[in-house]
């Protein structure tokens, strides 16, 4: 391909050559079973704690407090259901937001069916969910609160430490999913009162597979796989050596440029932003302008259906994401361009481009070059004129 | 073989045919003129945006060989939209225009056999296109005065408790509700008396045969 300028860096991002090196000799050499008591197990064993206490001081937690899982689905599931089982003599009550990730939303819905009620806090216009609302919506029976830090789709910021803040104050575990947030937004478990938090290296050049699960020491949880002493019972099974040594690794790289890197690509998303909303008519800004990731543009092109527009895009080499229904396993556009009041239509039309550490002005402006030809495009082919 | 060479031709992924790429990518017949303009014998408009896919088609009949000279649309929706469109447009104008009878018969089945298929989940795309043209076949006859002609494919409710139609049977089938559990669960038919249960199996299997041909 002559040009390839991948912008959905909040789908996945590539590993950083350095965790990729980090991780190497994990594979061949130090191949060994982190729980056998000979040398070739020790060494690996030595090196997840290393690992476990590298990320722990990064959030400001203790080592015991983490524990690796296979990805940010399973750490958030962990969290869910572990929680909900543990607490539910106390109450069966969950709150959580209507933009949450799938990986939060659908073991809610599930929690639902096995008797628990979930209250699903709505979100403003901005698609920032309202610390007041959730305070509001808290019971005697509140066993867990679940508010995501930033939302993949749209880039919003959510006011996390106040909720924390509150839950502390009511007694209440608050979770919250940070997987779009390492890297660009700070992590210390205390200072966003925080008592569980999901994390995964896919989102921050570091390696698929892994995530981890922040637990605060005293939180009530109970597994929800079995079969093994690993990671305190809490996630049974041999533990991904190489992984965990490329999580921690990536967690590092990501915490040391973060200050830096956000700057460049605020400024690289508000340019961006500011061009297509003025180049092409017909353009509605998706999520809040201030409280939003670094690397978030999300739009809705009306007239025109979002994956109609990302193949054409691929075929100039640019890759994107959009929240049309087209686009999901379902005939439902996105759940969370809906939770802004939007309609379908508007939805349909959603397109996300996310910047990373690759991302250059060059390649923005490209895209800002093809992308109104594009629009112009499809808009001739469609019937709709509003 | 290359890793990077799509190996998934069951329908479960993403994959277009070079087919529906052309069509994509390549429009035939669309409607460039001002639709205010263009003088159609009959115009056909199906879908929401709503919904998601919205379709527009505008025909010319040939009165003599009551057949379809032109045929000029325009659709909002996603790639496997837009080339189901394209290529139900080229059927019907190819080798001088298809006999508006032999038109009225094209089956989505066919659309998509002649894109050498769809994803299983875009199927429900190339549906739209004989809805469009049987609209503008339709609105011709009305304007030809021609009223006996014309094709009425009115819903008939299925379930009375719940007031379902077979229509949105056939919209549940289409969105991959292939059981009676699912379509039940999206329509709520048979939740009150269940008398419908039979007649809503037996339409389940009719669609999943004209659609998926299982």
């Amino acid at each position: 391909m002559e040009n390839n300028i991948y912008l959905d860096h909040a789908a996945t991002t590539p590993i950083d050559p350095r965790v990729y090196e980090a991780m190497q000799p994990y594979f061949t050499e130090k191949f060994g079973n982190p729980s056998s008591i000979y040398q070739t197990g020790q060494i690996a064993r030595n090196a997840i704690e290393r690992a476990r206490l590298e990320v722990a001081n990064i959030l400001g937690a203790l080592p015991d407090e983490i524990i690796f899982v296979a990805g940010g689905t399973e750490s958030d599931n962990l969290a869910i259901f572990g929680v909900a089982r543990a607490n539910q003599h106390k109450g069966k009550h969950i709150i959580t937001s209507k933009i949450e990730h799938h990986a939060v939303l659908h073991p809610c819905e599930q929690l639902e069916k096995e008797g628990f009620e979930v209250t699903y806090i709505p979100v403003e216009k901005n698609g920032i969910v309202d610390p007041e609302k959730v305070k509001n919506a808290m019971r005697d029976d509140t066993i867990l609160v679940s508010i995501m830090y930033a939302n993949n789709e749209v880039g919003t910021i959510q006011p996390i430490a106040k909720i924390g803040r509150t839950c502390k104050k009511r007694g209440i575990p608050f979770h919250t999913d940070a997987c779009q947030a390492s890297g660009a937004l700070p992590l210390n478990v205390d200072k966003l009162h925080l008592d569980l938090m999901t994390i995964n290296g896919s989102k921050m050049y570091g390696p698929k597979g892994i995530g981890v699960l922040y637990i605060r020491k005293g939180t009530a949880i109970k597994p929800i796989m079995f079969g093994g002493e690993q990671e305190k019972k809490m996630r049974p099974g041999t533990e991904n050596v190489p992984g965990i040594i490329g999580f921690a690794k990536a967690l590092q790289l990501a915490e040391e440029s973060r200050e830096k890197e956000s700057v460049r690509l605020c400024d690289l998303r508000d340019y961006m932003i500011r061009e297509i909303l003025t180049r092409i008519p017909k353009v509605e800004l998706n999520g809040d302008l201030i409280q939003r990731l670094p690397n978030n543009v999300n739009v809705s092109v009306l007239e025109i259906e979002g994956e109609a527009l990302l193949l054409r895009l691929d075929m100039k080499g640019i890759s994107a994401s959009s929240g049309s229904a087209c686009t999901s396993g379902s005939l439902d556009p996105s759940h969370v361009i809906l939770a802004l009041g939007k309609t379908h239509f508007v939805a349909h039309g959603s397109i996300r481009f996310s910047l990373g550490k690759s991302t250059t002005k060059k390649d923005i402006d490209y895209v800002l070059d093809i992308l109104p030809k594009i629009v112009d495009d499809l808009r001739a082919i469609s019937p709709i004129t509003i | 073989m290359n890793d990077d060479q799509n190996i998934n031709q069951d329908g479960s992924g993403w994959a277009y045919s070079d087919k529906v790429k052309e069509h994509f990518f390549d429009p035939k017949n669309l409607l460039k003129e001002d639709p205010e303009t263009y003088k159609a014998d009959g115009v056909g408009y199906v879908g929401s945006p709503a919904c998601g896919d919205m379709m527009k088609m505008w025909i010319k009949v040939d009165p003599i060989m009551d057949s379809i000279a032109e045929c000029k649309w325009r659709t909002f929706g996603c790639a496997s939209a837009i080339a189901s469109t394209s290529v139900l447009s080229e059927m019907v104008t190819e080798n001088g225009g298809m006999e508006i009878d032999k038109a009225l018969r094209i089956r989505p089945q066919d659309i998509v056999d002649r894109l050498s298929g769809l994803p299983d989940r875009k199927i429900h795309c190339s549906v739209l296109g004989d809805k469009a043209l049987r609209a503008a076949i339709n609105d011709y006859f009305r304007k030809s005065k021609q009223e006996h002609r014309i094709i009425k494919d009115e819903a008939k409710v299925v379930c009375k408790c719940m007031d379902v139609t077979d229509h949105e049977i056939e919209d549940a089938v289409l969105e991959g509700k292939l059981t009676y559990e699912e379509v039940q669960q999206k329509t709520k038919c048979g939740t009150a008396c269940g008398a419908c249960k039979p007649r809503v199996e037996k339409l389940i299997e009719q669609y999943k045969l004209q659609y998926f041909g299982e």
